[in-house]
């Protein structure tokens, strides 16, 4: 089964990683993901820059654009990791390794695969959506 | 302790336990003992974790209680030698915070060890899931669909042939490289087919099985990444279980490859697996027999339906594996590539070639395709008539009910013509 690990991080995280040396994080990270390959686990995964993009809100009648999402939100997303593992233990026990330090957190999430819409197998667009990974060779 | 809590122990086991047990055997030189200590170890884990909470270096601890273990047994066992009388001060001297981590040569060394040639194929196999994969002997017996005591036996046994042919943690020689390393991919290899066509049983495929193949192959990419039948192998295993999902119907019952709604097929593995092959293929030293297969089922995942197949160089990539490995199942689904590329006429003068040398008498894979070849050409009873031995040879059931419905369709296309 397949698992997303969810990295977020808060203002307490940023500012801690503004003290560290970037190279020593970028190390940790490097360890920890060498741990991953040579595990044969991880799928694939990756970073989202921390420059702020835009945040579209659905909440009012039309959709309104705000810089973001910084100022909006307590934790930030900031990058994913997908691992095939045996159990949700075993991702967790991924999870529980990896070098986050105070203000991080990360959220351990099952992927659904095609099983989940199972019951939707006729669906037109359900069809039509593994005929799309299909062109464009990614899920 | 809580079901919970053993859950945790065994999913710290999974993550950390190759290299615990690859770690004490490079330090014991003795896979077999290494084994022992770990389990051991694993034991202590399970009384004291619930306890104390999960250490924070898990497998620095499991290593350091098996290091402990080792010591003991070497200083109260007398008989023992100068060498562990050494080896004991050694342990002793070394820092017991050392890193968790065994190196990658010391995961090799396990991974050829539990793979030597010496030991019986199927000890292989259940030693490999042990000690590299760090399953439980219940989850190996439910994999492989055989009891507990088997999975035990089959063990005890792999220990007892190390020792006796006095193998104990062993990293190849560069002059017997090529032939371990190709015993250790068909232990791989052998995992994966016992989770992709079930040879006995009632279930058609047990993908736990072909994951943790999965599994292995990648860790071997990462361990060896210049050796491009390892990277043939994982573009294979991709590249076959990228098929999973539309092999089985709603009710369960298989689909045969040329009748699977592709858009079912795992896109996100193909591309992982055509990248393997790439990979393999970068490498400049030719393909191998997996380079090769993994080529071929590259055939049927490039073809956006099955009649836009590249038959014809799935025909030549089949004879250039006929020709390296000389297999007659090989050669019985080059027999099948020739029907599909010119005719089923052309396809079943090779099987009779095959039938004629009576290599596969025993397996229901030569009169099954008979059976489908002869039927395709007309030749109803024929065709029943095979398709009927053909079941008779299988020991799957799924597969027996499959192959007597077209043993029936066979006989109602023969007696419709008549």
């Amino acid at each position: 089964m397949k698992f997303m690990l969810i990295m977020r991080a808060t203002p307490e995280a940023e500012a801690a990683y503004a003290e560290t040396d970037f190279e020593e994080i970028i190390n940790a990270m490097g360890a920890y993901n060498e741990a991953l390959m040579k595990s044969g686990v991880l799928l694939g995964g990756d970073g989202l820059a921390p420059e702020p993009g835009f945040v579209v809100d659905f909440s009012g009648e039309e959709p309104i654009v705000t810089d973001g999402p910084y100022g909006e939100v307590h934790e930030l997303f900031n990058g994913f990791w997908i691992l095939q593992v045996s159990s949700p233990e075993e991702a967790l026990e991924w999870a529980r390794r990896c070098p986050l330090g105070p203000g991080s957190k990360l959220e351990v999430r099952r992927v659904t695969d095609e099983t989940d819409f199972a019951d939707y197998a006729d669906n037109e667009y359900v069809q039509k959506e593994a005929e799309w990974r299909r062109e464009l060779g990614t899920e | 302790m809580t079901s919970e809590q053993t859950r945790t122990v065994e999913a710290v086991w999974r993550v950390e336990g190759a290299r615990v047990v690859a770690t004490l055997a490079r330090l014991t030189g003795d896979l077999a003992l290494a084994e022992d200590l770990a389990q051991e170890a694993l034991a202590e884990a399970l009384e004291s974790w619930p306890r104390s909470g999960v250490p924070r270096s898990p497998g620095a601890w499991l290593t350091t209680v098996g290091r402990r273990r080792a010591i003991d047994l070497f200083r109260h066992n007398a008989r023992l030698g100068a060498r562990y009388a050494a080896l004991a001060r050694d342990l002793d001297s070394e820092v017991v915070t050392e890193s968790p981590d065994g190196s990658d040569d010391d995961v090799l060394g396990l991974m050829f060890t539990a793979c030597h040639p010496v030991l019986p194929r199927e000890s292989r196999v259940a030693l490999t899931l042990k000690v590299v994969s760090g399953l439980g002997t219940e989850e190996i017996a439910r994999l492989l669909l055989v009891s507990v005591p088997t999975v035990q036996q089959r063990i005890v046994r792999a220990k007892r042939v190390l020792g006796d042919a006095d193998v104990r943690f062993d990293v190849p020689s560069p002059e017997e490289w090529g032939s371990r390393l190709e015993t250790a991919l068909s232990v791989v290899y052998l995992v994966f087919t016992e989770g992709y066509a079930a040879t006995s049983g009632d279930s058609w495929m047990r993908p736990d099985l072909a994951e943790e193949a999965l599994r292995l192959s990648r860790m071997l990419t990462v361990l060896m990444p210049t050796e491009p039948e390892v990277h043939g192998l994982h573009a294979l295993l991709e590249l076959q279980a990228s098929r999973f999902p539309a092999r089985v119907d709603a009710a369960g019952e298989p689909v045969l490859l040329e009748d699977q709604a592709r858009t079912r097929w795992d896109h996100a593995q193909i591309a992982r697996g055509l990248h393997a092959l790439r990979r393999s293929d970068r490498l400049g030293r030719g393909r191998g027999p997996y380079a090769l297969q993994a080529a071929i089922a590259a055939c049927h995942a490039r073809a956006a339906a099955a009649a836009d197949t590249d038959w014809r160089q799935i025909v030549a990539l089949y004879r250039a594996l006929a020709a390296r490995t000389g297999n007659p199942v090989v050669r019985l689904n080059l027999a099948v590539a020739v029907a599909m590329a010119e005719g089923p006429e052309a396809g079943l003068a090779l099987t009779d070639e095959l039938a004629a040398s009576g290599v596969l008498r025993d397996s229901h894979l030569l009169p099954s395709v008979r059976g489908e070849l002869l039927a395709r050409l007309g030749r109803s009873d024929e065709a029943e008539a095979a398709l009927r031995a053909a079941a008779a040879l299988t020991r799957n059931a799924r597969q027996r009910a499959v192959l007597m419905a077209k043993a029936a369709l066979a006989a109602g296309a023969g007696s419709s013509a008549q």
